[in-house]
């Protein structure tokens, strides 16, 4: 459906508002809690048993993927209709409905690069969030370096046979499928490169979760043995690869940073002006008694806000038809500076308070900042360092040459 | 919130890049100084007048569309990039905003045709001590039979060396630091008893101190009510920082494409010194900063035309962004073009110099830093 006037457009955000109204339960319009993000996938679990009524709803509609076609199970709205949707779901607070890479990451990425069969066969799945995907790419030794990546995929007449290892891989223990990267020759780099998709039900996948410094293991080492794959699950053409992978690290980098990693912060944790004000105390204006701290929080929150407003002025301009040109890296690099800077500043401003790990004498909100400030230390890191986004930066966007 | 410009907005800002890059360039400035004209250039003001710069947020008859501050913001941006010396900022911005929140009818009437018209230029006589500190005024302005006498010192006035008017903040009651107790008034320069003591400046734009010294004015001179000039001061001050972030902005991006410029042409160890990844990632975080600035200004000229009421909020973040990103530009520039930075010969110094002048007016970056908290209630 089109609409080409305001007063339709009108009509559109009454039914929205009204269809919303009667299929959002109420408590999906309460603030997100941590252990009730639905991620869906074979697997999936729900605390909450409203959260799977919201989450078959809204993928029934397709609306967990407003813009993306009909066909393929999408909502196949307009960007302005989906523009309403996502101010009404705003209006009543409500949840997203799901979390997934395959919304984020694969699905755009397989829209513009799959064939038909490939879209009918997942994309469906992936806004009903029938199946949790994981990504495939940084390898032992083939982190920034991606394209050195090592995995061998030979085709063998009637299936490719996948050996090699994945890192990093963010849930790979608890995700269905993987969107893989693998190397189908290695007498070249970039043009080497296929982008393949398979079960991680498979014989020969394994998936080992890694400890990291906050103490979670969200990240796996995943390791492939004589992984058969049947043909038609290449995506593109053998050895044409890469582009679909750069494709996908912006679509990676605008997800991320459209979030700005979550970094206008979670549930139970304040900001640091909040805790600066509790913990290092008031002066006899009611401010931050510490001016020094004080201004470095102000600057983050100038940041902040400047960042917030490049996004808008990016959707604006892009919107009115205007270049906008490689705007994922900006906002890769900008966000990751920006809750790094968060986090420090929190507990910076908890002092010892910030410094609990687990267990009584803690305040909850102050022990889930301290993973959190430890988890974000990863964010100049994946999808793509700040030193890579600032590489791309200076050689896509400002045109500085490469050494010869 | 709109960052797109209007169809108009855009052609001005298209008249503007062109009118600076053909007619104000750094060669420009670099005469004037040389002739020690000290940011004198009545040559501009008329080419300025012609092209009707000075009236571009003053309607043509009460009520008509104007291009808005957005609009004058592309001017300001675009003389930011040349770093032209042209009176818009004190009398097309300030000054026009002041008569238009402030001024009575009659002196709407009076003043605002001029200043389209460039018939008349204005300097606002503020500071009094080396930091903006707008509060802080001890000129006294005291009711006599007619009016008032003001006596005084202003610091570092600019354009006051060369503007027709002053808009003079002075004191009709309380202390200085009182937010309560200030008033404006509308001082012609060559009244009597006012010494304009002329400034060789570092960006070679020139001010002036002005000492006032029983300088009587007609009742008529107060602009808005007595003793709550605040109230007019406070809008006036933020449109003032929106418009010299967006000057700049402008300054910012143009010494930034030299530098890019220079990294890619430069040639050491036979190789462009713009392939070395040091002068790389600094030259990409630069970019970012000019990018976000950007989204700063634009939402604050937005904000000053829709009325909004977060505009406070909006000004300092863009003033405090530029002041940053300005002292950052101007320093890499100076530092990437190496010895030739170092020269009068070359461009990236006047930049420094006109920076440094930047920053300091309407508030520096710390001074809107803090604003910014305690308008956030930290």
């Amino acid at each position: 459906m089109a609409y080409d006037n305001a007063e339709q457009l009108e009509e559109f955000r009454l039914e929205t508002r009204k269809w919303l109204e009667a299929n959002c339960p109420a408590s999906m319009r309460t603030p997100m809690k941590d252990d009730e993000v639905v991620w869906g996938g074979r697997h999936a679990t729900f605390k909450n048993p409203d959260s799977k009524l919201w989450l078959d709803r809204m993928g029934e509609k397709g609306w967990t993927a407003p813009e993306w076609p009909k066909e393929y199970g999408g909502g196949g709205l307009s960007r302005a209709e989906a523009r309403v949707l996502e101010q009404e779901m705003r209006r009543i607070k409500a949840r997203p409905p799901l979390f997934s890479f395959g919304l984020w990451m694969f699905g755009p990425a397989l829209l513009e690069f799959g064939n038909h069969e490939q879209k009918l066969r997942f994309i469906p799945d992936i806004v009903k969030g029938k199946i949790r995907w994981c990504q495939g790419y940084s390898e032992p030794g083939a982190g920034s370096d991606l394209a050195g990546l090592q995995t061998r995929c030979e085709d063998k007449g009637d299936h490719y046979l996948i050996n090699g290892q994945k890192v990093w891989t963010s849930y790979a223990d608890k995700a269905d499928w993987i969107f893989c990267l693998v190397r189908t020759d290695t007498s070249t780099k970039h043009e080497g490169i296929s982008f393949i998709l398979f079960d991680m039900k498979s014989p020969g996948v394994e998936a080992r979760p890694i400890q990291l410094i906050s103490g979670e293991s969200p990240f796996c080492e995943t390791f492939f043995t004589d992984v058969k794959v049947p043909k038609d699950q290449l995506v593109g053409r053998v050895n044409g690869g890469w582009d679909i992978a750069k494709r996908l690290l912006q679509f990676e980098r605008s997800s991320i940073s459209a979030g700005g990693f979550g970094g206008t912060g979670g549930s139970g944790i304040l900001g640091p002006d909040d805790y600066a004000k509790h913990h290092v105390g008031i002066d006899e204006t009611g401010r931050v008694a510490d001016g020094d701290l004080r201004g470095r929080i102000a600057d983050h929150k100038m940041y902040t806000k400047a960042f917030a407003l490049t996004v808008q002025r990016q959707t604006e301009q892009a919107k009115a038809g205007q270049a906008v040109g490689h705007t994922a890296s900006i906002l890769k690099y900008a966000a990751a500076k920006m809750n790094q800077d968060r986090h420090e500043l929190l507990i910076e401003a908890l002092g010892t308070e910030g410094l609990g790990w687990e267990g009584e004498g803690f305040d909850k909100g102050a022990l889930k900042a301290t993973r959190q400030w430890l988890r974000s230390k990863g964010n100049s890191i994946e999808g793509g360092t700040s030193e890579i986004n600032l590489n791309v930066i200076a050689k896509r966007v400002l045109g500085l040459k490469e050494h010869q | 919130m709109s960052f797109v410009l209007t169809e108009d907005q855009e052609m001005l800002r298209e008249t503007a890049m062109a009118f600076a890059r053909d007619e104000l360039s750094v060669t420009h400035l670099r005469a004037l100084r040389d002739a020690g004209a000290n940011g004198k250039d009545a040559k501009t003001r008329q080419k300025l007048a012609e092209l009707g710069f000075f009236g571009v947020i003053i309607p043509d008859e009460p009520g008509a569309e104007t291009f808005g501050l957005a609009g004058l913001g592309q001017i300001l941006e675009a003389q930011g990039r040349t770093l032209a010396a042209t009176p818009l900022l004190q009398t097309a911005l300030i000054a026009a905003s002041t008569l238009q929140l402030g001024g009575s009818p009659a002196q709407q009437a009076e003043w605002l045709p001029k200043i389209a018209g460039g018939e008349v230029t204005f300097a606002l006589a503020l500071d009094e001590s080396a930091h903006f500190s707008p509060y802080s005024v001890a000129t006294e302005a005291e009711r006599n039979g007619q009016g008032y006498t003001i006596n005084g010192l202003k610091k570092y006035v600019p354009d006051a060396h060369h503007a027709d008017m002053l808009i003079v903040v002075a004191r009709t009651f309380g202390e200085s630091g009182d937010r309560h107790g200030l008033s404006l008034f509308l001082v012609p320069r060559d009244a009597k008893g006012v010494t304009i003591s002329e400034l060789k400046t570092v960006d070679s734009h020139g001010a002036a101190h002005v000492t006032f010294e029983n300088v009587n004015v007609a009742e008529a001179a107060l602009i808005g009510p007595a003793d709550e000039a605040a109230d007019i001061l406070d809008p006036v001050l933020d449109r003032a920082a929106i418009g010299l972030a967006a000057e700049m902005l402008g300054s910012a991006q143009a010494a930034f494409d030299m530098t890019l410029d220079y990294l890619n042409n430069r040639k050491q160890f036979g190789q462009l010194i713009g392939s070395f990844q040091s002068m790389q990632h600094r030259a990409a975080k630069m970019f970012i900063d000019l990018e976000m600035t950007r989204s700063c200004v634009g939402a604050a000229l937005a904000a000053a035309d829709a009325g909004k009421s977060d505009i406070a909020e909006l000004a300092s973040l863009a003033k405090a962004r530029a002041g940053e990103l300005i002292h950052l530009v101007s320093n890499e520039c100076v530092q990437m073009y190496g010895g030739i930075g170092m020269t009068d010969a070359a461009e990236p110094g006047f930049y420094m110099k006109r920076a440094r002048v930047q920053e300091a007016l309407y508030g520096s970056a710390s001074w809107h830093r803090d604003r910014y908290a305690r308008l956030n209630g930290f």
